[in-house]
Formats: structure tokens, C-alpha cells, sequence
């Protein structure tokens, strides 16, 4: 076990609109490396959901196979969670949404995970718009294993074994813009002011929701040849535009001037203020987002933020057409048509 | 030349080139003989192909009630220049060519122990319709309509057969029932009392129905409760899945018209049994259906539902293997693959249907076995029983039949537990544990479900202890899952017979005749039926009260009788093995050549060597 939370807790910790402490948020002590940036990124999944005052056990966690994939257990403790198969995750999420459309799906994955053993699942559930959360913890190796070189591994880039990978990189971001996701975005476990309020706005987003955040391997993949380091990342990143997320029930009055954002409202009625800088483009543009991410790309900058947005797309079960109520609360009578139907199906077979 | 003559007792064997709408033509033909009452049998024997290459449609009409092939054939009907010699050089001597006269045949085909009906299909066609794209279709409607003259058939049947096909499109029936008259009047014009082989009317089938499996199992899984299906499109698995997806789509819509069942074409087979596992471990009841590739591929998954205990249902249509193998051809050879699915210590219970009527019931009690037991349940089927369609009962619904949903605690009762809840925890040691659904309650009921190891409470462990604790209860489940399977169909037809069989699925028919045949031959055996695996003790004491016992099935290696073997710990000896290798349905003049082959060759050996 390499991070405990100490035990001792304030006896006024705050409580959130259902009266839960972000204590009730947490899950067991991790036992990834000391400083490992998944570990980050449980505890800003953490937050948002004790921000958003999303009950706990609303919420499923689902993940594959890898270190990203054992956090599900170190967040969320009254959660249910499924530790499914490597590179499986999306459809394991994909069936458990279809059993039940009213609980919150959040998928935990890997660069190993996503990119590789589960690329056909991930571009899949993409293009079936499942409303999910989908968070890749992005570190451009193979912890389990040792540190061999994933697929999001920059052409270049070196891990702690020193020989520099030779093979193209997949953007996760930029395929999932050409699959039709409806919400991209892209952090860094090491900036968490900046990650909450990207995943409480994936939350909020109805559909599939991307969020990949470059997350250093310290152990196989944090040296000073690898582009996926903490200090190459914070040499190299330019953040989009810098979002703030509304949710409904907090309106608050514009504390930027009018003219400097734009603003996005979703689903529920929450809102995203998207504060522009100069360099920043149409996130509502599709093209524009895959030009930005090659643009950076090409200049070897790592493009993060809010890449891409689309609110106005169906999820699975609007395509699907499927009922309003949870498939998985319908009983008998509602599922069996009964003996007079089957006899009337039987005659067409006579 | 003796022609053969018989009354509702003959094969007829249609050649065409697919996707040249022979099928429905054809099965129009079998669908009149069993709407004449007449037990019938139609076998589609078709290529891995859209268009242009040979398929052949087998009909069996028989009295008698014997449904499996029988082996050659009497009447050919033979539409298909690609296949025209062999169709004409296989026929049974003293049998009947139905060919296309618009060409004459050459001087090759010069049989004189058969009859040969030449009509000009094609230049009758050309000089009676008129759009020529329905000529290709129509011409095979002529020649059905010619049959109905040459067999003495009922017309009416075959008319109104077209006018209920097309009642929703009365101006497509028109020319069809045209072309039924056209074929008609030739034939009883130029070939009259020329065949001797009659179909007439006999109430022999009052209530039946002529289905094929798939469809009732796709239907068995709607009356099942099936609510999620995950699935990608393989042959011959394909239609379980779109029979499903027609029939929720007809009758399970809420109020509102919305769907109540989620139907997910998947990326791959991985995906389809993920999606199906996700929605069951949500408290869904899903399925998915594929065939032989299909379970190597979900292999994986399948391991990961026996350790995590999530009740999902597979069907799984057996196709030709290994690898592709024949997509299109019939096969009993994915028992021990479905019967040991995954890496590990891993068995998961089978179905195994032998009729579309076992298909629905099979399918709709899956899903209560699943749930009931928290393991995957296999349902075995095949291309042929279920592409084909077959003469069965009429499906039934026990309407006092309440759902199993198995060990599941809601919200009330993990409020007013009285004991530690753990997920796999073995409360009532019959090895099934309580889970709960993700949602439930605020507090309570909550775990992490993985495939690697785990304890009582689904907490991760590498303590060899605790593994083998949970391994060995899994064990224990498995003698639950024993008490709980359909039991074998057992036949004592001659309680002093020395040898008996064992057999399973598809090959029910021809041993329902094989049995018959050997007996007038004064061979007699006692039968048993295998309806499901793990295997009950009956099964054993069967094994253990003949003398011979043979193990009839599909597949070369014997699987179900390794399978026997293994699991009763049998010296091997004791079953001797009957693989029928050919890809096509099994027949009984094969069955009865290879027990009486057997029966005159094999020394006895002694009984009760079970251990």
C-alpha cells in the first residue's frame, strides 16, 4: 500500500445538498506507486461527485484490466463497481446502461486498455453514443507489466528503458471527435482545478463523455525523454478554453465579463462557461477541434480542456427506443405476452 | 423399369442456384404437404453465398412420422445447370427428373432405370410474364404448381398457401397462383399419370406447427423475460437474435410504444457477450446468440461470468468446424468447448433441445436457471434444427409459471438483515450466494465484482486458502446446478435389451427411426435422450444396466462421450463412440449400418465398471 487517507477526519466536514461528506465519496486506501497520477485522478472524480451531490450508490464504476483500472476500488466505496476484462469495459457498460438508464455510468480505462486491446470497443461505444462517463487514465505505458510502451506512446518518447518508441501515437481525443463523441475533453492529473470541472461537466453531458487525462507513470514513464512526464506535460500543455461548470440549481450571475464566454447549456439545465483566450477555437466545431489537436500536435504541444462539444446528440436508448422505465424494474407481466399471444403466434406457423 | 410408387412416402430434392428465390417456393411446396396434414421434413442444404452457387432443399414426406433424413432421394427437381449431372446421377433408380426442357439434355444422360419430366420452365416463362426480372421467381412457382399435378395434390392448399402469403399484397398473389395453374395444367396435360408417387390429405397432424428453432428460441427468451440482447450477426445464429428484436418490437411496447427490450448489434462477439454480462450483472435478463467462432471468441468473458457468478444466456447454434469450417452445414461439435468455455477450472450447465417446441421452453427456462444458479447457461442448439423448419407441438406457456429470479436482496431486506451480508458468501451452503443490484440501497448491499480472486466479501485476495474455499464452493454449486437440469429422455423399450444408445439434440429424428428399423431387424435398444448437462445419475445407471452402449452424435471426436467418460469417470470401453462426420443431418440408414456393424463385431464387455 503505497497511500493511506488518515483516518482522523474533522467533525464538521462539510456536507453536500443529500447531507454526504466527501468522506462517503472515498473507497479504499490505494495501493498504486506513491505519487502515481491515477491516484490523483480517483480523488478528483471524488470531488466532482460530492460537488455535484450525486448519491453514491447511483453510480456504477465500471473498468477494464491495468493500474488505471484497479482505481475504481480506491473511489466511491458504496458504489457498485465491475473490474471486467481487459479492453471490455465499454461493453460492459454499454449492457449494464441498457439494464438500467437511470444510474450514473462511470467507465475507467487505460492508454493500454482503450487504445490497444479495447480500441474496438471504445470507437463502438463512441459511435453508439452510450451515456457514459468514459475517463481514461492516460500514462503511454504498461504499468502491470513494467513499463512497455502503449499506443498513445509519442512517436520519440522514451520510457525509464530508454529506447524511444517508434510507432505512431493514437490520440484518444482526436478519434473519439471523428466517432461522433458529443463531449471530448482532455486533462492532466497533475492540474486538478482545472480536471474537476471537466469531469462534472462529462457528468453532466447527456451521452458519451471522454475525458482522457495524461497521468505520469512515475515508475516506467516519468523521465525526461518521455513527452507523458510531469515535466513535459507542464511544459507542453496549452490549455482551450478555460471552463467553469454552472449546475442548474447554482445559477449564479456572470463573475466574467459578458463578451469574454461562451456560454453552453446542457441537458439538465447546467451550464458550461467556456472562458476564450486567444488562441482557443469553436469547440462546437468538430472540424475545428481535430485541426487544434493536429495543430498542437504537430508543434509538440499537448492540447487540453474542453476539445469538443455536442449536447444535442441521442444517446443509445433514445436510438434504441426503448422505454422511459429502467429495463431492469419491469416485471413479469410486463415482459411475458401470456398464452393468448402465443397461440396467435402459433397460427402463423400453420 | 420399376418406378417407385408410394403414397405420402418419398424424398424430393429441389437443386437451384441461390438467391434465385428457390427457397420460398420451396418451402411453399413443404409448407401445402404439412397443411395436408402429412409429416414433413425440409432440409435446406445451401452454400456460404448471396448468389449464383448450388443450393439443394430436401423434402421428406413420410406418414409414418419419421423426420430425419432418410438418405437419397426419389423425385428431383433439378433447376441448377451447375449441378444438373450429379443432381440426375444421384437419383434413386426408378425415380423422377423434373428438369428444364427448354434445353434438351445431351447425350450423357442416358439413365433408363428413371423417369424424366421435361418441361421448358424457362420458354414458358418468357412467353407468359411479361416483366422479365419476375421471370427467375415465377418459373420456380411453375414448377411447384406442376408438382401439385404430378403427386395428385390438393391445389387448393397450394392457392390459398400464396393467397395467405400475400395478404397484405393481394396484386402479388395474382400472378404467383397464375403461375401455379400454368405449371399445373402442363404438367397434367403432357405427364399425366405418369409419377407414381401421390401426396393425399390425412389429418395426421391436427394441432402442429411447422417452425424452426430459432425463431422459438428468439421467442422462448421473450417469454423468458429477456430484456437486453447483445449480439453479432454469424451464421447459423443470426435469426435468434432478429426473431427476438420482431417479436418485442410486435408485442412487448409500453404504453407510450417504446420498446421494452434493448437489441445491440455489437462490434464483435466479445462485445456482444460483454454487453449481455453488463445488463445481467445490472439485473437484466440478457442474452446473447452466436455459433462456434462466436464461443471461442466470448470464451474469455464466459470465464470471467462462472468466477464473478453473473447469470447470463448464451445460444449458441453449432455450425461445421474447426475454424470457419462450412458456415452453412450442420454439426453436434462445440460440446466440449461450451461444456469447458474458458482458461481455469471452469464448466458451465447445457441445454440441449432436440425440437422448436425445446427450443422455446429450453430458452425461456434459461434465463431462470441462470439467475436461479448465477452462472452462465449454455443452450445448444444447431444450423439444422434451428434454420430448418421442423413439424413440433404447439409452443405452451405454463400460466401459473412465476419467474426465478434467484437470490437477489432488495432494499427491505438488506435494511433488516439479520446476518454479515457478504456477496459470496455461501449463507444456505447450497454454493449460491445472495448479489445485489447496482442502485438498490444507500448503505447497504454494495461490492466490487471481478474475475480475479476474491473472498467471501468480493474483497480482492492471493490468500491460496480463501481461492480454494471459493473454488471448491463453486464445486458445491455445481451439484446444485446437477438437481436442477432437465432430466434425460429415457426409453425401456425392451427392458431384457442388452445394449442401448445415447444420444442428444438433432439427432433425435433419425434415431427415432433407427430404433424403429433395427427392431424389425430384431435388434432392439433402449434410449436415452440427453437433454442437459452436468449429467444426473440416471444417466450413469443407464450406462450401467447394458451391456453395449453407443453414443450417437455429430462430430468426429465423439465429444459428448468424452464428455460421459469424463465426468462419470467411465472406462472408456464402456462407450463406443458412433461420430457421424458428413455435415449434413445425421440419417438413420447410417445409424442402423453402425450399430449393427458394432453389434456383430464387438465382444461384450462387462457391466458396472463405473467408478
Amino acid at each position: 500500500m503505497s497511500s493511506h487517507r488518515p483516518v482522523f477526519r474533522h467533525p464538521n466536514l462539510p456536507a453536500n445538498d443529500l447531507g454526504y461528506t466527501r468522506r462517503d465519496y472515498e473507497g479504499l486506501d490505494s495501493t498504486l506507486c506513491a505519487g502515481c497520477g491515477h491516484d490523483s485522478i480517483s480523488n478528483a472524480i471524488i470531488s466532482a461527485c460530492f460537488e455535484l451531490s450525486i448519491a453514491p450508490h447511483r453510480i456504477a464504476k465500471i473498468s477494464g484490466i491495468g493500474c488505471s483500472s484497479k482505481t475504481p476500488a480506491y473511489f466511491l466505496g458504496k458504489s457498485h463497481g465491475f473490474n471486467a476484462v481487459h479492453g471490455r469495459m465499454p461493453s460492459v457498460a454499454t449492457g449494464a446502461n441498457m439494464a438500467n438508464r437511470d444510474l450514473l455510468y462511470i467507465g475507467v480505462s487505460g492508454d493500454g486498455d482503450t487504445a490497444s486491446i479495447g480500441m474496438g470497443q471504445f470507437v463502438h461505444a463512441t459511435r453508439r453514443n452510450i451515456n457514459m462517463v468514459y475517463i481514461v487514465m492516460n500514462n503511454g505505458c504498461y504499468g502491470l507489466t513494467k513499463g512497455q510502451d502503449s499506443a498513445t506512446a509519442d512517436k520519440g518518447s522514451a520510457s525509464r528503458k530508454g529506447r524511444p518508441s517508434p510507432f505512431e501515437a493514437i490520440d484518444l481525443c482526436e478519434t473519439a471527435v471523428q466517432m461522433g463523441a458529443g463531449f471530448v475533453a482532455r486533462g492532466f492529473s497533475g492540474d486538478k482545478d482545472h480536471l474537476i470541472p471537466l469531469i462534472k461537466a462529462a457528468i453532466k453531458h447527456k451521452g458519451f463523455a471522454l475525458v482522457d487525462v495524461i497521468s505520469p507513470c512515475v515508475t516506467f514513464n516519468n523521465t525526461a525523454t518521455s513527452t507523458k512526464s510531469y515535466h513535459w506535460v507542464r511544459d507542453h500543455m496549452e490549455a482551450t478554453a478555460a471552463v467553469d461548470f454552472v449546475p442548474m440549481e447554482k445559477e449564479i450571475t456572470a463573475e466574467y465579463q459578458q463578451g469574454s464566454a461562451t456560454t453552453i447549456t446542457l441537458h439538465d439545465g447546467s451550464r458550461l462557461d467556456l472562458h476564450k483566450s486567444d488562441s482557443t477555437f469553436d469547440v462546437t466545431d468538430r472540424q475545428a477541434a481535430i485541426k487544434a489537436l493536429e495543430d498542437h500536435r504537430e508543434q509538440g504541444q499537448i492540447l487540453t480542456g474542453l476539445l469538443h462539444i455536442n449536447h444535442g446528440l441521442e444517446d443509445t436508448h433514445d436510438i434504441l427506443d426503448t422505454t422511459a422505465t429502467p429495463l431492469n424494474t419491469l416485471t413479469q407481466k410486463e415482459l411475458c405476452p401470456g398464452n393468448e399471444v402465443l397461440a396467435e403466434i402459433a397460427n402463423t406457423y400453420r | 423399369m420399376n418406378k417407385l410408387a408410394s403414397v405420402n412416402d418419398f424424398v424430393i430434392r429441389f437443386a437451384n442456384m441461390n438467391g434465385s428465390g428457390s427457397a420460398s417456393a420451396n418451402s411453399l411446396f413443404a409448407k401445402a404437404v404439412f397443411r395436408m396434414g402429412i409429416p414433413v421434413s425440409p432440409k435446406n442444404i445451401f452454400p456460404s453465398n448471396i448468389q449464383g452457387l448450388p443450393t439443394w432443399y430436401e423434402v421428406r414426406i413420410c406418414e409414418h412420422g419419421y423426420l430425419g433424413r432418410r438418405g437419397g432421394y426419389d423425385f428431383a427437381v433439378a433447376i441448377n445447370g451447375q449441378t444438373l449431372k450429379r443432381d440426375y446421377t444421384d437419383l434413386l433408380p426408378g425415380g423422377y427428373f423434373l428438369y428444364d426442357a427448354t434445353r434438351p439434355l445431351d447425350q450423357t444422360y442416358d439413365r433408363e432405370d428413371i423417369t424424366l419430366i421435361g418441361i421448358p420452365l424457362t420458354k414458358i416463362c418468357n412467353q407468359n410474364i411479361e416483366n422479365p426480372k419476375l421471370r427467375p421467381l415465377l418459373k420456380n412457382i411453375i414448377y411447384v404448381g406442376a408438382l401439385a399435378a404430378l403427386f395428385d395434390m390438393d391445389f387448393s392448399v397450394l392457392t390459398d398457401a400464396i393467397t395467405k402469403q400475400f395478404a397484405k399484397k393481394p396484386k402479388l398473389a395474382a400472378p404467383n397462383i397464375n403461375c401455379l395453374e400454368i405449371g399445373y395444367n402442363y404438367a397434367s396435360e403432357h405427364f399425366k399419370d405418369i409419377c407414381d408417387l401421390k401426396i393425399t390429405s390425412k389429418k395426421i397432424l391436427d394441432r402442429h406447427i411447422l417452425m424452426d428453432g430459432n425463431a422459438a428460441t428468439g421467442l422462448g427468451a421473450v417469454y423468458g423475460g429477456a430484456t437486453v440482447a447483445g449480439w453479432y450477426p454469424i451464421t447459423p445464429s443470426t435469426s435468434v437474435v432478429e426473431a427476438f428484436d420482431t417479436f418485442t418490437k410486435k408485442y412487448r411496447l409500453d404504453d407510450a410504444g417504446k420498446r421494452r427490450a434493448a437489441v445491440i448489434q455489437a462490434e464483435d462477439e466479445l462485445a456482444a457477450i460483454g454487453i449481455a454480462i453488463g445488463a445481467a450483472w445490472n439485473g437484466a435478463r440478457a442474452f446473447t446468440a452466436t455459433s462456434g467462432p462466436g464461443v471461442s471468441l466470448m470464451s474469455e468473458f464466459l470465464g470471467l461470468a462462472y468466477f464473478a457468478e453473473i447469470p447470463v444466456v448464451l445460444m449458441d447454434i453449432q455450425r461445421v468446424g474447426p475454424s470457419t469450417g462450412m458456415p452453412t452445414r450442420t454439426q453436434q461439435s462445440d460440446i466440449l468447448t461450451c461444456a469447458y468455455a474458458s482458461h481455469g477450472d471452469t464448466k458451465h450447465p447445457l441445454l440441449l433441445p432436440a425440437s422448436p417446441f425445446e427450443c422455446f421452453d429450453m430458452a425461456a427456462d434459461s434465463f431462470d436457471l441462470a439467475e436461479a444458479l448465477q452462472t452462465p447457461v449454455i443452450l445448444v442448439s444447431d444450423l439444422d434444427l434451428g434454420m430448418n423448419d421442423h413439424i413440433t407441438q404447439p409452443l405452451k406457456w405454463d400460466h401459473a409459471k412465476t419467474y426465478n429470479r434467484g437470490k437477489v436482496l432488495d432494499h427491505d431486506q438488506l435494511e433488516n438483515l439479520d446476518w454479515t451480508w457478504g456477496r459470496y458468501l455461501d449463507k444456505d451452503k447450497d454454493g449460491v450466494c445472495y448479489r445485489t443490484y447496482p442502485g438498490t440501497h444507500p448503505e447497504k448491499g454494495a461490492y466490487f465484482t471481478r474475475g480475479s480472486s476474491h473472498d467471501e466479501f468480493a474483497r480482492y485476495t492471493e490468500d491460496g486458502r480463501v481461492y480454494k474455499r471459493c473454488m471448491d464452493r463453486l464445486d458445491k454449486k455445481w451439484q446444485t446446478t446437477r438437481t436442477m437440469m432437465p432430466a434425460p429422455e429415457i426409453r425401456m423399450t425392451d427392458h431384457k435389451a442388452l445394449a442401448g444408445v445415447i444420444f442428444y439434440g438433432t439427432t433425435a429424428d433419425a434415431m427415432n427411426e433407427a430404433v424403429d428399423l433395427l427392431a424389425a431387424q430384431g435388434c432392439h435398444l433402449n434410449t436415452l435422450r440427453l437433454k442437459a448437462f452436468p449429467f444426473q445419475d440416471a444417466i450413469l445407471e443407464f450406462i450401467q444396466a447394458h451391456d453395449q452402449v453407443f453414443v450417437v452424435e455429430q462430430n468426429r471426436d465423439s465429444q459428448m462421450r468424452t464428455l460421459l467418460i469424463n465426468e462419470f469417470n467411465l472406462d472408456p470401453a464402456r462407450l463406443v463412440p458412433i461420430p457421424y462426420v458428413e455435415a449434413i443431418p445425421i440419417d438413420a440408414a447410417f445409424i442402423c449400418r453402425s450399430i449393427r456393424h458394432n453389434t456383430e463385431q464387438a465382444p461384450r464387455t462387462d457391466k458396472g465398471d463405473a467408478s
